[in-house]
């Protein structure tokens, strides 16, 4: 068993936007790249050309349709990766003390050197964010690209994570949930993020905003249809309103100033 | 216990170098910085592709393509080496043969057609971002026959925006991100372009503005839209002109734009007997004519102080002349546009259409804003203030690929128009080069004379029967029928039907088929396998009914197999290229821009850039253009070409770093070090649009001069809006008997019928759909969206699977379960595939994604790869050809004014065949090829930095 520390001085996490993100997937492979490249052991692939093929990702974009009790159906993409928690069963399960939670910032990573691949880790998380590399035989999850957000060959500005630097809609939000100044604590005020299944009492770090209320234009026709009224009701009148509407445009008497 | 945290390096070295380059995982040309280490053996490697912060088209971000462009550069399925086939076609047996040999045989074939026939020669580049270079080359062998895939993919949205406005959406233009507060984006269109569009949703969303998807499937964009409109496919067109006859009616139409900007007040003639029925009256220099409502009496458009009157009309002797917008409102407030008359045929209940037209006119008037700035149009009026219609559109492939796609992306530019929002901020933005009047552009060019260049570009806009690109006995000058009576305004050719016609030897026979990244015996071609056959077809004297194919692809795609010569290409890491003004640019609404790629790695294989080949083959034939006077070669390479190429004098394939010192934009002489200038720039050059030419910039002057200035133009080219379309009555007139040009009796009614001035909405079924009730569609996956391959190793673990999606009430109807197998028919033939359902899809629509589907043996994947036993291409039930009419003609499936592949009208029924355990593939079932590459390794695991 390993303890988590009582209290983190920060708790950087991510903050994801389900009503921006298109399901693009451009977070999952840019995190494969970084990560097959830096962090640990490299995130392998087995059957790469074959008939099922496998590898290991640190960040999966999962799609569910959501049908309300009126209205079309939805769909939604939603993006998982390790959520950082509080109360991270993952660490306290760990035989080894390979799974830690940093004191620092609150970033759960896996000390490859001392993980034995026993997968309890994987089994205890209830959202499924752990992946053992098959190649490695080593647990593999989310750093928050620890090898990034604090790394001094990298510009200030790319000091963030690699799936949040790449996202294109900018649906992805990196920083301190700890700091209710924070851009990101303000966005989760602004927007009601929500805890991921806070049921599990796992107290995840990172945090999604939900999608915005869809399909509502119709309720709107009672107050838009004045609009629409037509400029006239007789036949032929339509051009004489043009000739009077006209008339009203500014510049129509006076001309520009060439 | 007391935990002690390990020491973690949370300052790594990130990479040894860093080369900038551009993205060619797809069409949108981002910007990325490749970031290299070295390896043991004192090797730079690639070791991960992220996007450049600088660069004006991705600012930094990358899809997934992007960053999975390292599998792509390692790929086992890379082409290795020129090879000559010594099997029979089409079964992937090859010997690897020396560039010399290649380049031998490929001048062998190709020089005798030169100094026979040109025209024998077909010459079509696909997925080609070198269209300036590769036209030219087309040019210079002098045959008619060139195009590149436009005609299969959105010819009909960027012709109908050149037509109506001067551009179209994508690399013409793009929303105003910055100030648009109602976003509207119609049918498939995750593809064009790939990161802008996320950037721009991104923007929208962050400002709490609304977006509204129009689109039968409810995935990507769409799924994030704020009202989902799941229309019925091919009805587009109907709904917006019925959007148009709402707000007609209730005047929120922009009259002061349309009388200013746009050939609304044009006046046209309305003798019924006359020659110029439906032809704007012109001034003696040939200006249109309006009414001046401060005078009442006619004057030239462009005339300094001009009021023209939007309800004007003109009796000339007996004859009567109207206003376009006359004409559009008797059309558009006819009732049979009104939503309650449109409703079901859309899909769309009346009360969504009003409401979406009452939010449209909301946004664009009562949240109109102003710009304070200056700035003074085409007549010399100065206007002290830039006023904005924050509503925006964008559309691309969806509402395009239907027989009725001209049209409905016609009306979707005048929707725009009525408006008044394009180039208004808050609305729709040119790119440079565009605006660009369709004036400016070339007439098609198909004159051939043995051993000359061709008499002028290939492709262009027509303007009326003259331009057609037909032989003195009236038969069609280019092998795919191009610029013909049947599909006049054909401007980016028709490759879909190139192996049609040459296996049929209609209009002609060809000699040789030389093609470019174009998986045409795949999911390029409809008809897959039809197409199959007529590649490896024989005629009675036991030769191939095309003699001779000549391939160039980077990878072991299926089309490999059916080549008889491989010129196999580099990976986009491994080459030269250039991003032109001269062809398709990667501008943005502030400024020109233009990009190089360079070869950051060198290839490990014997493979050479298709753009050098070509070099080297128009040397070895000494092709006029390539050839100095003194009979020496031009250039030695691509990059020689793309440095020294004067398209015009001091006017080049790139328009940055000109001139001796470098100094100079668009304009200037050869720089001999221009290359590396782009290098040490990042790979690209941006020259920014002054802020008083931001907006309005077909009639502003200080963006016409700003063009001329850069080259885009030698001289001013301000011009109006074309609600109405000249050539298009022209080709009317046409068929109404006037003119010498006539086309032939079968198509009169029909060209009378679709080539209408003014938008209209017709039924797209042309094939007889009788009991066949169901739209079949298929997109392409935003991870994959125009990228050469799937067979990326990480990509393909996204999508590698692709089932039939079918909506929920069909699924119940035909007892379908997840996994079951249904036997899928079209007129024209039928599919064996696997079924999932999906509730968020318009309820008679069924998908899938297009080209998950694999041929065994390409791609480098295993026999057994999902792709090759369950993946399946919907293409085998489309066929290139409408049924036959009895009366011996081939008709084209296709959009009868363009000749755009109507890939979406298709329409089916569906049928269960089996539980999941009762099949093993989808079917047909085809054999498997040979591979020239093998398959890939197993497993990978690699750190390049170690």
């Amino acid at each position: 068993m390993t303890t988590l520390p009582s209290a983190t001085e920060k708790k950087l996490g991510l903050v994801i936007d389900l009503d921006t993100c298109v399901g693009c997937h451009a977070c999952v492979i840019s995190c494969k790249g970084w990560n097959t490249e830096n962090y640990g052991a490299p995130l392998s692939d087995q059957d790469a050309y074959g008939a099922d093929p496998s590898g290991t990702f640190l960040n999966r974009v999962h799609s569910f349709e959501v049908q309300p009790p009126e209205g079309h159906a939805q769909l939604v993409h939603f993006p998982k990766s390790c959520l950082h928690c509080e109360d991270a069963p993952c660490v306290t399960v760990c035989p080894t003390g390979a799974s830690y939670k940093r004191v620092e910032d609150g970033i759960v990573l896996v000390n490859e050197d001392n993980c034995i691949g026993c997968g309890l880790c994987a089994w205890s998380c209830p959202y499924g964010a752990r992946e053992l590399d098959l190649a490695e035989g080593v647990m593999k999850k989310c750093t928050l690209c620890v090898d990034r957000i604090y790394n001094e060959n990298l510009p200030e500005v790319d000091r963030v994570p690699s799936c949040v630097r790449t996202c294109p809609a900018g649906a992805r939000h990196f920083g301190d949930l700890g700091d209710p100044d924070s851009d990101v604590s303000k966005l989760v005020a602004e927007r009601e993020g929500m805890d991921l299944m806070p049921e599990m009492g796992t107290k995840p770090v990172n945090k999604y905003l939900p999608p915005r209320p869809k399909d509502q234009i119709e309720d709107q026709i009672d107050i838009l249809a004045p609009l629409l009224a037509p400029v006239t009701e007789g036949p032929g009148g339509f051009m004489g309103w043009l000739d009077k509407a006209l008339d009203k445009l500014p510049g129509q008497s006076s001309g520009g100033t060439a | 216990m007391t935990f002690q945290q390990p020491r973690v390096e949370t300052s790594p070295k990130v990479s040894d170098e860093i080369r900038q380059t551009t993205c060619y995982m797809c069409a949108c040309r981002c910007g990325i910085n490749v970031h290299m280490k070295t390896n043991e053996d004192g090797k730079k490697e690639v070791a991960y592709i992220e996007g450049n912060r600088n660069h004006p088209v991705n600012k930094g971000v990358l899809c997934a393509k992007g960053s999975a462009g390292i599998m792509q550069v390692n790929a086992p399925s890379r082409l290795r080496a020129p090879l000559k086939r010594v099997g029979p076609r089409g079964s992937g047996e090859f010997e690897e043969i020396s560039w010399d040999e290649a380049l031998e045989i490929a001048a062998g074939w190709l020089k005798p057609i030169r100094e026979d026939d040109p025209s024998k020669l077909a010459f079509f580049t696909g997925r080609d971002q070198s269209q300036s270079f590769t036209s030219f080359w087309a040019q210079n062998f002098g045959t008619p026959n060139y195009a590149a895939h436009g005609g299969f993919c959105s010819v009909n949205m960027a012709a109908a925006g050149i037509y109506t406005m001067g551009g179209a959406f994508w690399e013409f233009g793009q929303p105003d991100w910055d100030h648009t507060k109602l976003f509207m984006l119609f049918g498939v269109a995750e593809d064009h372009d790939s990161n802008p569009i996320k950037m721009g949703l991104g923007k929208i969303k962050a400002r709490g503005a609304r977006v509204i998807g129009v689109n039968p499937i409810r995935s990507g964009y769409n799924a994030i839209a704020d009202d989902w409109v799941g229309i019925t496919p091919g009805t587009d067109g109907l709904f917006i002109l019925s959007l148009v006859h709402v707000l007609m009616k209730a005047g929120k139409i922009d009259l002061d734009y349309l009388s200013r900007f746009t050939n609304a007040p044009v006046l046209v003639n309305q003798d019924p007997d006359s020659p110029d029925k439906g032809l704007f009256l012109r001034d003696d220099h040939g200006a249109p004519l309006v009414i001046n409502r401060k005078t009442g009496k006619l004057a030239p458009f462009d005339m300094a102080g001009v009021r023209p009157d939007l309800g004007g009309s003109f009796k000339m002797g007996d004859v009567t002349h109207v206003s376009v917008f006359q004409l559009m409102a008797e059309r558009y407030l006819k009732d049979e546009y009104a939503p309650e008359a449109v409703a079901e045929r859309c899909g769309i209940p009346a009360t969504r259409i009003r409401a979406i037209a009452s939010e449209i006119a909301r946004v664009a008037f009562d949240e109109a804003f102003e710009l304070d700035q200056e700035w003074t149009d085409f007549r010399g009026e100065k206007h002290d203030k830039m006023i904005g219609r924050p509503v925006s559109f964008h559309s691309m492939r969806g509402v395009s690929a239907h027989a009725n796609g001209f049209q409905t992306c016609r009306a979707l530019h005048v929707l725009q128009i009525l408006l008044g929002t394009v180039e208004a901020p808050g609305g729709f933005r040119f790119k440079p080069p565009y605006p660009k009047p369709v004036e400016a552009h070339p007439a098609p060019h198909s004159r051939v004379t043995a051993n000359k260049p061709l008499d002028g570009p290939h492709l262009g806009f027509v303007h009326g029967p003259e331009h057609l690109a037909l032989k003195s006995d009236g038969t069609a000058a280019r092998i795919d029928k191009a610029f013909t009576w049947e599909n006049p305004m054909s401007s980016h050719g028709l490759m879909h039907m190139v192996i049609s016609n040459a296996h049929a030897g209609d209009p002609y026979k060809i000699d040789t088929l030389f093609m470019y990244m174009a998986n045409m015996s795949w999911n390029s071609s409809m008809n897959t396998k039809g197409v199959m056959e007529m590649l490896t077809d024989k005629g009675e004297d036991g030769e191939y009914k095309i003699p001779r194919i000549i391939y160039s692809d980077a990878y072991s795609s299926e089309m490999v197999a059916y080549a008889d010569l491989i010129l196999p290409d580099t990976t986009y890491l491994e080459r030269h290229d250039c991003i032109s003004l001269l062809d398709r640019p990667i501008c943005e609404a502030d400024g020109a821009a233009d990009a190089i790629r360079w070869p950051v790695i060198e290839p490990d294989r014997d493979v050479r850039g298709f753009q050098t080949v070509l070099v080297q083959l128009a040397n070895k034939m000494g092709l006029p253009g390539f050839t100095a006077e003194d009979g020496s070669a031009k250039w030695q390479d691509y990059a020689d070409y793309i440095v020294n190429h004067e398209r015009k004098p001091g006017i080049g394939p790139l328009a940055g770093f000109r001139g001796p010192d470098g100094d100079k934009a668009g304009r200037g002489e050869v720089n001999p070090d221009q290359l590396d200038r782009y290098i040490e720039n990042g790979g690209f050059f941006v020259e920014h649009i002054p802020t008083e030419a931001s907006y309005f910039k077909p009639w502003n002057m200080a963006y016409q001069d700003w063009a001329v200035n850069l080259g885009l133009f030698d001289s001013p080219q301000p011009y109006l809006f074309q609600l109405y379309v000249e050539p298009m009555r022209k080709f009317q007139l046409a068929a109404e008997g006037h003119g010498e040009r006539q086309p032939p009796e079968h198509l009169r009614a029909r060209i009378k019928d679709t080539m209408d001035p003014l938008p209209i909405w017709y039924e797209t079924d042309q094939q007889g759909n009788e009991g066949f009730t169901v739209n079949a569609l298929t997109q392409r996956p935003m991870a994959m969206y125009h990228s050469w391959g799937t067979q990326n190793a990480w990509l393909r673990q996204l999508h590698g699977r692709n089932p039939l999606y079918v909506p929920t009430k069909l699924m119940r109807e035909n007892d379908l379960q997840d996994g079951d197998w249904a036997k899928v028919s079209s007129p024209h033939g039928s599919i064996t595939v696997p079924v999932m359902e999906m509730a968020a899809l318009n309820e008679n629509t069924v998908w899938t994604w297009n080209a998950i589907g694999k041929r065994k043996g390409a791609w480098a994947l295993e026999e057994d790869a999902p792709e090759a036993t369950k993946g399946f291409l919907l293409n085998h039930l489309i066929h290139e050809l409408l049924p036959a009419k009895g009366d011996g003609m081939r008709w084209a499936n296709s959009d009868p004014i363009t000749g755009q592949a109507a890939w979406f009208d298709l329409k089916v029924k569906i049928e269960k065949v089996g539980a999941p355990e009762d099949l093993a593939e989808s079917q047909p079932e085809l054999p498997p090829i040979k591979s020239p590459v093998g398959t890939g390794p197993k497993d990978l695991k690699w750190k390049v930095g170690k």
